[in-house]
């Protein structure tokens, strides 16, 4: 008898606290509740944001809607589409920072390269002045680039965003070259000189064995750098002014554009600008973004894992 | 051909190509970064106009920096303001992505979900996206800086307390925003940690408390490092900062012009440095400390 309540109260221990085989109720419940705190916490401007968009001019204006919308409208969403000039600008977007982030991730990886497998003088001045590159100030080198920009007529061309990139001082390419560096630190030297005996050459050996190996690295930048292109949005709009628009340059001037497009005088109350159609226009924005997040959030999270971004 | 090989030592042979690997990068350097950092140097001693044939620049010495210094009223006011904001938000980036990652790197149900969750505003999160937020009050902690009693609690507060308070308030959700990265870098370095560690500390008694202060939080360390300085470089170049925005309408406005933004430019870099190195400094005290 004695022994069974000990046995009971032993199960009933570990089922609250835990055990060293599992992890008890008390604790997972806390677990989880805090958990589901933060994540509400996060996603909170999003919800608003969405539910929001959706909200009629009605809805907007009672105040006994807050979370739940009357009726499903999408007007929000066609003035949004039309005042954002949503095909043209996405194209422009994914323009500018596809292309640039390929050929960014690739001379990262390239430089990269350079740095880990090879020993010559001034290694760790370049180095240093890689990390400089990340410190400095984006308004530190801007108006030089720009006046230069200017004289030869590349301001408003996407060449002025696609020529840093191919020369390796594409945005944040410094956090890319490091990630390269890293990940071919790692490569045992022993392939590379089994390779070197065959005769193979040095360019050979980047692009035949040291490329395949750091196939995490490549995604991870690849995914970022995208993702940073496409939300950068201080010297994208100062060096393609008057020339190509992307999505956030449009959302940046949305009232303008808006106005523009049903101008205040003319259209009756309930088509004048709104926060619906401000944050319709904002969801526009970023929905490119989620739909790349939800497709590739595996490799976001497990790559980085995998690719020791730390950097002991 | 053979007085050739005895010219080229492998050991040259291996510098040249690594210099063939990197020369792509000095280049774009010189070109897109060193070159103009000089130029702007040049700019922010000179007063330059724009002209029609091009730019006129007139040496001034270092009146635009004591012009910021001494006599704006506003831009000191910023930079101070930026100084204290990130002051503030670095601990509370930290401590939050630390939470989280050691959250994520528990073994549960829906860990995808919660994992998805976290790192969604890294994908997300830009600056007029964060304007429009702002603009309807979406960032700040729901409902909490509306209370009578916080305005009360905050209307107490000294002046110098009062606006870093504030700025916590209405700015929460915006500093958690800044913390997607260095989840992955906490997270990234927490699954580097051997687990044997903690089961020969489990066996030796440890419990799982003494455990985190003894063998996670001393891994974390370097982790530290690159995170506290990923922070202070993000929150300092994130468009919407007040300071950029100061400086960069200046470069155009008819009082300012491209020389004293120019000199802007470096003062505020130069407080960036500091902020950055005393942040440094600190955290490797820190770490130094825990290994001794």
């Amino acid at each position: 008898m004695q022994t069974l309540r000990r046995l009971n109260l032993d199960w009933w221990k570990s089922l609250l606290f835990g055990s060293r085989a599992r992890s008890g109720l008390l604790f997972s419940s806390l677990l989880y509740a805090l958990l589901i705190a933060i994540g509400f916490v996060y996603l909170y401007p999003l919800l608003f944001m969405f539910v929001t968009s959706l909200k009629s001019p009605s809805d907007l204006l009672n105040p006994m809607v807050q979370w739940v919308p009357t009726a499903l409208y999408t007007g929000n969403y066609e003035r949004a589409y039309r005042v954002l000039n949503y095909p043209n600008t996405l194209m422009a977007s994914i323009l500018v920072s596809v292309v640039p982030s390929l050929l960014q991730t690739f001379v990262a990886a390239v430089v990269g390269y350079g740095l880990a497998r090879y020993r010559f003088w001034g290694r760790n001045l370049v180095l240093l002045f890689i990390l400089a590159t990340f410190i400095v100030p984006p308004q530190n080198t801007l108006i030089p680039q720009m006046l230069a920009y200017k004289e030869q007529g590349l301001l408003g061309s996407p060449w002025a965003i696609v020529l840093p990139a191919l020369l390796g001082q594409g945005y944040r390419s410094a956090i890319f070259i490091l990630i390269f560096y890293q990940s071919f630190l790692s490569l045992p030297k022993v392939l590379e000189e089994a390779a070197r005996l065959d005769g193979a050459s040095d360019l050979r050996i980047f692009l035949t064995i040291a490329v395949p190996s750091a196939l995490p690295a490549f995604i991870v930048s690849f995914i970022f750098s995208v993702v940073w292109y496409w939300n950068e949005t201080f010297l994208t709009s100062i060096f393609l002014e008057g020339g190509v628009t992307t999505l956030p340059m449009q959302l940046s001037r949305f009232v303008q554009a808006y106005e523009s497009l049903y101008p205040p005088g003319t259209v009756n109350i309930f088509d004048r600008l709104n926060e619906a159609v401000k944050m319709s226009g904002t969801f526009l924005n970023i929905a490119p973004l989620l739909v790349m997040y939800f497709l590739l959030q595996r490799w976001f999270v497990e790559s980085v894992e995998r690719t020791g971004i730390t950097g002991e | 051909m053979k007085n050739d090989r005895n010219l080229i030592t492998p050991r040259l042979r291996e510098a040249l190509h690594g210099y063939a690997f990197i020369a792509l990068w000095v280049v774009g350097f010189s070109l897109f970064t060193l070159f103009p950092l000089l130029e702007t140097f040049r700019y922010s001693l000179h007063r330059v106009t724009v002209t029609v044939e091009g730019i006129r620049l007139d040496f001034v010495q270092w009146a635009n920096y004591t012009r910021a210094l001494f006599t704006d009223p506003n831009f000191i006011e910023l930079v101070i303001g930026y100084a204290v904001e990130t002051l503030v938000s670095v601990p509370i980036v930290l401590i939050f992505s630390m939470i989280i990652a050691l959250f994520l790197n528990q073994d549960f149900k829906l860990k995808g979900l919660f994992r998805t969750i976290f790192f969604l505003p890294v994908v997300i999160t830009s600056g007029p996206v964060i304007r429009e937020l702002t603009a309807q009050g979406a960032t700040s902690a729901p409902g909490i800086a509306n209370l009578p009693a916080v305005a009360e609690f905050i209307a107490q507060l000294p002046r110098t307390l009062r606006n870093p308070v504030e700025y916590l308030l209405t700015s929460f959700i915006l500093i958690l925003w800044f913390s997607g990265v260095q989840i992955l870098i906490y997270l990234s370095s927490l699954q580097k940690v051997d687990k044997s560690i903690y089961e020969a500390a489990a066996i030796d008694g440890a419990s799982a408390w003494e455990a985190y202060w003894k063998i996670t939080l001393p891994s974390l360390s370097t982790a530290n490092l690159v995170n506290a300085v990923y922070t202070v470089v993000t929150l300092s170049h994130f468009s919407e900062n007040k300071v950029i925005q100061y400086i960069y309408n200046q470069t155009y406005a008819v009082q300012g012009g491209i020389g004293y933004a120019s000199a802007m430019a470096f003062l505020y870099f130069a407080v960036m440095v500091i902020l950055l190195g005393g942040v440094y400094l600190f955290l490797a005290q820190q770490a130094n400390k825990e290994r001794n």
